[in-house]
C-alpha cells in the first residue's frame, strides 16, 4: 500500500453531539471516534435510537435545530489533497455547501420521501451538477442521464422526465443514489439505505453499492442494523451503544470473535442455520436502552450487562482496549481480546 | 390531464346551470311581478290602468307562460347579457350593470394581487424566521386583521384618508381626471383611490393567507427532501424557493375561488360604507327596493365570477401539481 492509500478519507476523533435540554446540553454521542480508509466500507451498527443518524449528519453539518456538535473533530482528506475538519467548516456557508453533494454524498432510509413530488427526478438530479459546476442545463441533463442509466434505471433520459411518484421504491432508492454520486464524492454516507425495501430489491440495492464502490474508488459509511448486511457489504464495523462506540474492528475479527457483550448479544440475536433444528432459540437483548437523558454511569451497557463487575463497572467509563485494530470498550475487553 | 379539465369544465357548466335557476327562482320569490309592479308605478303618477291592460302586459312580456318557459327565456337573455329591465332605474338591467362592474372587478382583482403579494413573502418571512421579532410582529398584525370588523376598518381608513391625505375615497378616479386621457398621474390616482377598498377588503384574508402560508412553508421544511437537498449542496435560499415555497403554494392557489367569493361578498358592505359607485350599493339597493331582475341578475353574475375562480384555482393547481396532471 502506498503512504497516501494509508491516509483515511474520514478520521473522526472524539466527537460529541448535544441536544439542547432548556440551556443545558445533553451529550447524545459521546467521544465516538472512527477512521475511514480509502475504498474501505465502514459498517456502523446499532439499536434504535444509538445516535448512528446523528453521527452521520454531523459528518455532513446537518444537524437539525437544537443538535450541535460539542467536541471533537472531523478531519476530510481526499486523494486529490483537499483537507478539511468539518466541525470548523460550521453548518452555514459556502465552504461546508461545496463539501456537501461534491465531495461527501448522502442516502437515505426513505427513498419515497427524499425527492421532491413536484419535481422531475431529472431535473433533482440535474440540479446538484449544477449547483456545483459551472456546467449548462443541457449538459447538467446529459450527465444525470448517464449516472441514471449506471445505477441501472431503464431508458434513463426519459426517465429524467418522469416523477418520483412514477417510480417504485427500489427505483427511487438507485435515482437516490445517482443523484449523491453525481459529482463523484470520495465519501458516501449510507443511512439504512435499504431499510425500506423488501429483501430482493434490498439484495439489489447492495450489489449495486457494490459494484459502484469499485467503479468510483469511494468509502461508504454504512449504516445499518442488519448483521446480515455488514458481513456482505463492510470492510470494518463499529459498534454503537448509547452514543458511544463500543467495539469496532474487521469484521472478520468481531464476527469471529466478538468482545463487547453487547456485540455478542447482536450477534446471538442473529438466527443462524440450524438453530432450529438444535432446538436453540434466538436470545433477545434483555433490557432496553437508556434514555439519553438518564444515561447510567460507567460504562452504559451495566445495567443490561450479564458479566458486569459491580460495583467498577459502574463507577467509571471501561478503559479501551486494542490488538491489532480490534479496540473494545470493556473491563474484560484487555483479557479477552488476549485470548 | 385532459380527462381532468373536461371533467372540471363539465361541473363548472352544470354549476353554472344550477345558479342561474336559483337566481331566477330569486327573481320570481318576490310577490308580484313585473306587470303588477308596472301598473302599481303607473298608477301612481296619476295613469289610468285596467286590468285588461295588465293582462295584455302578461301576455305581452311572455309572464302568462309555465315556469320553465318563462326560465328558458331569461337564460337565453342573461346568456347575452340582457337580463331585461330595471323598474327602479327604467334603463335595462345590463346596462346598469355594465356601468358599475369595471369598478367591482377593479378592486376585486387589486385585493386579490394585494392579498397574494402581502401573505406569499410575510408567509415565507415567518416561517424561515420563526419566533424571531419579525414573526411575531406579523402574527399580532394579522390577529388585529382578523379581528377588525371590515365595516370597522373602513370607516377608521376613510376618516385617516379624508382628514390626513385630503384623498378624496369614492369613486376610481378624482373628479379631473375621470375623463382625462391616461396618463401616469391617473394612473397613480387611480392607484391612490384604490388603497383604502383594497386594504378593507384584503386585511383578513391576507391575515388568514399569511397563517396558511408560514404553516404550509414549516410543514414542507420538516420533510426528508428537504434534507436530502441540503446534502446535495443546496444553499439554504436556493432550497427554499425551489421545493418548500413551491410546494406551499398549491393550497394557496387551491383557494383561489373561494377567496375570489369572499372578495365579492364582501364588497357590497364595503362599498356601501366607502360610497363607492361600484355594484355593492346596487345590489343592496336592488334588494331593498325589490328591484328583483337587477337583484337576479348580480347575484347570478357573481356567482359566475366564483365559479370561473374555482376553476382558474383548479388550472393553477394543475399546473403546479404534476401529481394532479398524472392522476
Ligand atoms: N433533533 C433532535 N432533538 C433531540 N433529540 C434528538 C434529535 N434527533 C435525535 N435525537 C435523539 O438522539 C438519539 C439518537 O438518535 P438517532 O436518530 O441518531 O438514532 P439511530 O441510531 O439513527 O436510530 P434508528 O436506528 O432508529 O435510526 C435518540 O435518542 C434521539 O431521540
Ligand atoms: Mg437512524
Amino acid at each position: 500500500m502506498s503512504a497516501l492509500a494509508e491516509i483515511p478519507v474520514l478520521s473522526v476523533n472524539q466527537l460529541s453531539i448535544a441536544v439542547d435540554n432548556d440551556g443545558t446540553p445533553v451529550p447524545i454521542t459521546d467521544d465516538v471516534s472512527f477512521t475511514i480508509g480509502r475504498g474501505e466500507v465502514l459498517a456502523l451498527v446499532g439499536e434504535s435510537g444509538s445516535g448512528k443518524s446523528v453521527t452521520a449528519l454531523a459528518l455532513m453539518q446537518l444537524l437539525g435545530a437544537g443538535l450541535r456538535i460539542a467536541r471533537g473533530e472531523i478531519v476530510f482528506e481526499t486523494h486529490d489533497g483537499f483537507r478539511t475538519d468539518v466541525v470548523r467548516l460550521g453548518a452555514k456557508g459556502k465552504a461546508i455547501e461545496a463539501l456537501r453533494g461534491a465531495r461527501m454524498g448522502m442516502i437515505f432510509q426513505e427513498p419515497m420521501s427524499s425527492f421532491s413530488p413536484i419535481h422531475t427526478i431529472g431535473a433533482q438530479i440535474a440540479e446538484v451538477v449544477q449547483v456545483h459546476e459551472k456546467v449548462g442545463r443541457a449538459a447538467a441533463r446529459a450527465r444525470a442521464a448517464e449516472l441514471l442509466g449506471k445505477v441501472g434505471i431503464p431508458d434513463p433520459v426519459g426517465a429524467l422526465d418522469r416523477y418520483p411518484t412514477e417510480f417504485s421504491g427500489g427505483m427511487r432508492q438507485r435515482a437516490m443514489i445517482a443523484r449523491a454520486l453525481i459529482c463523484k464524492p470520495s465519501l458516501l454516507i449510507a443511512d439504512e439505505p435499504t431499510t425500506a425495501l423488501d429483501v430482493t430489491i434490498q439484495g439489489q440495492i447492495l450489489q449495486l453499492l457494490r459494484s459502484l464502490k469499485r467503479e468510483f474508488g469511494m468509502s461508504i459509511l454504512f449504516i445499518t442494523h442488519d448483521l446480515g448486511i455488514v458481513a456482505q457489504m463492510a470492510d470494518r464495523v463499529a459498534i454503537m451503544y448509547s452514543g458511544r462506540i463500543v467495539e469496532s474492528g474487521p469484521v472478520r475479527d468481531i464476527f469471529r470473535h466478538p468482545v463487547h457483550p453487547y456485540t455478542r448479544a447482536l450477534l446471538d440475536a442473529v438466527p443462524r442455520l440450524g438453530d432450529i433444528d438444535r432446538g436453540r432459540r434466538i436470545q433477545p437483548i434483555a433490557g432496553a436502552m437508556p434514555n439519553i437523558f438518564d444515561a447510567p454511569s460507567g460504562c452504559r451497557f451495566h445495567p443490561r450487562c450479564p458479566v458486569r463487575d459491580m460495583p467498577r463497572c459502574a463507577e467509571k467509563l471501561p478503559p479501551r482496549a486494542e490488538v491489532e485494530k480490534h479496540f473494545v470498550e470493556c473491563i474484560h475487553g484487555e483479557r479477552e481480546l488476549a485470548k | 390531464m385532459i380527462r381532468f379539465l373536461s371533467r372540471r369544465l363539465a361541473y363548472m357548466a352544470l354549476t353554472l346551470l344550477l345558479v342561474s335557476l336559483v337566481s331566477f327562482v330569486i327573481i320570481q320569490a318576490a310577490p308580484g311581478d313585473y306587470a303588477e309592479i308596472f301598473a302599481a308605478q303607473k298608477a301612481a303618477t296619476g295613469a289610468i290602468i285596467t286590468l285588461a291592460d295588465i293582462e295584455a302586459m302578461r301576455i305581452e312580456l311572455g309572464l302568462d307562460q309555465p315556469w320553465y318557459v318563462q326560465y328558458g327565456r331569461w337564460l337565453a337573455g342573461a346568456l347575452h347579457g340582457d337580463f331585461g329591465y330595471s323598474w327602479a332605474w327604467r334603463r335595462p338591467v345590463g346596462e346598469v350593470i355594465a356601468e358599475r362592474m369595471p369598478l367591482t372587478l377593479t378592486i376585486a382583482f387589486a385585493t386579490l394581487i394585494f392579498m397574494y403579494a402581502v401573505s406569499i413573502p410575510v408567509g415565507i418571512y415567518s416561517a424561515v424566521r420563526r419566533y424571531s421579532f419579525g414573526d411575531y410582529a406579523f402574527s399580532i398584525a394579522g390577529y388585529l386583521g382578523l379581528a377588525i370588523p371590515n365595516f370597522l376598518l373602513a370607516l377608521v381608513l376613510l376618516y385617516i384618508s379624508q382628514q390626513y391625505f385630503h384623498q378624496s375615497v369614492g369613486g376610481l378616479f378624482s373628479p379631473g381626471y375621470e375623463n382625462a386621457a391616461w396618463s401616469w398621474a391617473k394612473v397613480q390616482d387611480l392607484l391612490a383611490h384604490l388603497i383604502v377598498p383594497v386594504v378593507v377588503l384584503g386585511t383578513s384574508g391576507t391575515a388568514f393567507l399569511t397563517r396558511a402560508m408560514r404553516a404550509a412553508v414549516l410543514d414542507e421544511l420538516n420533510k426528508m427532501y428537504v434534507l436530502s437537498a441540503r446534502a446535495s449542496g443546496l444553499s439554504p435560499m436556493q432550497l427554499l424557493l425551489r421545493y418548500p415555497v413551491r410546494m406551499a403554494l398549491n393550497p394557496i392557489a387551491s383557494t383561489l375561488g373561494w377567496r375570489l367569493t369572499y372578495v365579492i361578498s364582501g364588497a357590497p358592505i364595503v362599498g356601501y360604507v366607502l360610497a363607492l359607485p361600484d355594484t355593492g350599493p346596487l345590489f343592496l339597493n336592488a334588494l331593498l327596493n325589490q328591484d328583483m331582475l337587477l337583484a337576479g341578475a348580480l347575484i347570478f353574475i357573481f356567482c359566475a365570477l366564483t365559479i370561473i375562480g374555482t376553476f382558474v384555482s383548479d388550472l393553477l393547481l394543475v399546473l403546479l401539481d404534476p401529481r394532479i396532471r398524472l392522476e
